[in-house]
């Protein structure tokens, strides 16, 4: 008896698939230019929302005449530690007054980033009181103990 | 004249839809909004000025230095798997052993790096920290950690996560609280 799979319903199951993927993902709206090896934690905790958060890009220039010393990226650009200052408070003063005390800045740190790059930038914010912040972590197994 | 029904040819759908979802699948980024929390100490001109004294017991010491390694109450370690421990018990001393913390309130875990330590290194760390001090509370509350740290995200307008977060961490002022006490010092210069 000659066995074959039903392949009437394929669209369906493709067109399932793609609907998962629009929904759960989201376009992409900068191209990153440092490198993003982001390191790897278990006491995650999830941010809420979305629009609260400003992300920063540091790490190593993916290009490699722009250097090999560590490099911040915010939006589209990379900018100076004593930028920081102004992008924040930019960055702060567009949410809703209710909600910028729920201000959070990501850090999408590459593993081999410094310390010492990564706490100028926490004295800069610290500066403009946008405290809340977020080590851009993958998750990983918790080892029992 | 009858005319035949035109149909749309349905064929080339799955082809059509395949290639939609392949557009997607490249042009997209599943959002990683998770991480490490941590709330940062007020602007430094805002401190006060006099040096808070805290005693040498109340304080539990891990630094890092420029090549990542690991030196904690001054003694150096390897392995890391019992160092949660150790933040633990030095928490939940409450005066037993003389040259550990007094109460929770006041024992602060003091967390230095120097610039030249891998972020890597830092965030390996200080996630045993936090997850230290997550299991305290979640322990208090009765619930798993990891539920634990689902519920502090979502406090307003849930009345029973925010009495389970009452128990678990206590009351602020009060002496059953426990304070999540992490001081990042301002790394050292030797690498960087």
């Amino acid at each position: 008896m000659k066995q074959e799979i039903p392949t009437s319903s394929m669209p369906d199951v493709v067109f399932m698939l793609l609907f998962f993927f629009m929904v759960t993902t989201e376009l992409r709206k900068t191209s990153i230019n440092v490198m993003q090896r982001i390191p790897e934690a278990t006491q995650l905790k999830k941010l809420q929302r979305k629009s609260l958060i400003a992300d920063l890009y540091i790490g190593e220039p993916k290009k490699r005449d722009q250097g090999m010393d560590a490099k911040i990226q915010a939006d589209d650009a990379f900018i100076s530690t004593k930028d920081i200052i102004i992008w924040a408070s930019r960055k702060r003063d567009a949410l809703a007054e209710n909600e910028r005390d729920q201000f959070t800045v990501s850090f999408k740190a590459d593993s081999e980033a410094k310390r010492g790059i990564i706490a100028d930038v926490e004295t800069e914010l610290r500066k403009v009181n946008a405290r809340k912040i977020l080590y851009s972590t993958m998750g990983k197994k918790e080892e029992p103990n | 004249m009858a005319r035949a029904t035109p149909e749309i040819p349905n064929a080339s759908m799955a082809d059509i839809a395949f290639l939609l979802l392949t557009f997607f699948l490249v042009t997209t980024t599943i959002a990683n909004d998770r991480g490490l929390s941590l709330i940062l100490p007020p602007p430094p001109e805002a401190q006060q000025e006099e040096e808070v004294k805290i005693q040498e017991h109340n304080m539990f010491k891990i630094q890092l230095n420029s090549s990542d390694a690991l030196l904690v109450e001054n003694e150096p370690m390897g392995d890391v798997s019992g160092l949660k421990k150790m933040i633990k018990e030095f928490v939940l001393n409450r005066g037993v052993d003389p040259k550990s913390s007094e109460n929770p309130v006041k024992a602060v875990v003091s967390f230095k790096t120097d610039r030249g330590t891998s972020h890597k290194r830092f965030v390996e760390i200080l996630d045993i920290i936090q997850g230290a001090y997550y299991d305290i509370y979640a322990e208090r509350a009765g619930v798993t950690n990891a539920r634990w740290r689902e519920l502090s995200n979502e406090l307003e307008g849930n009345m029973e996560n925010q009495r389970l977060y009452d128990i678990g961490r206590g009351k602020k002022g009060t002496p059953d609280e426990i304070p999540m006490n992490i001081s990042i010092a301002e790394p050292t210069k030797v690498g960087g």
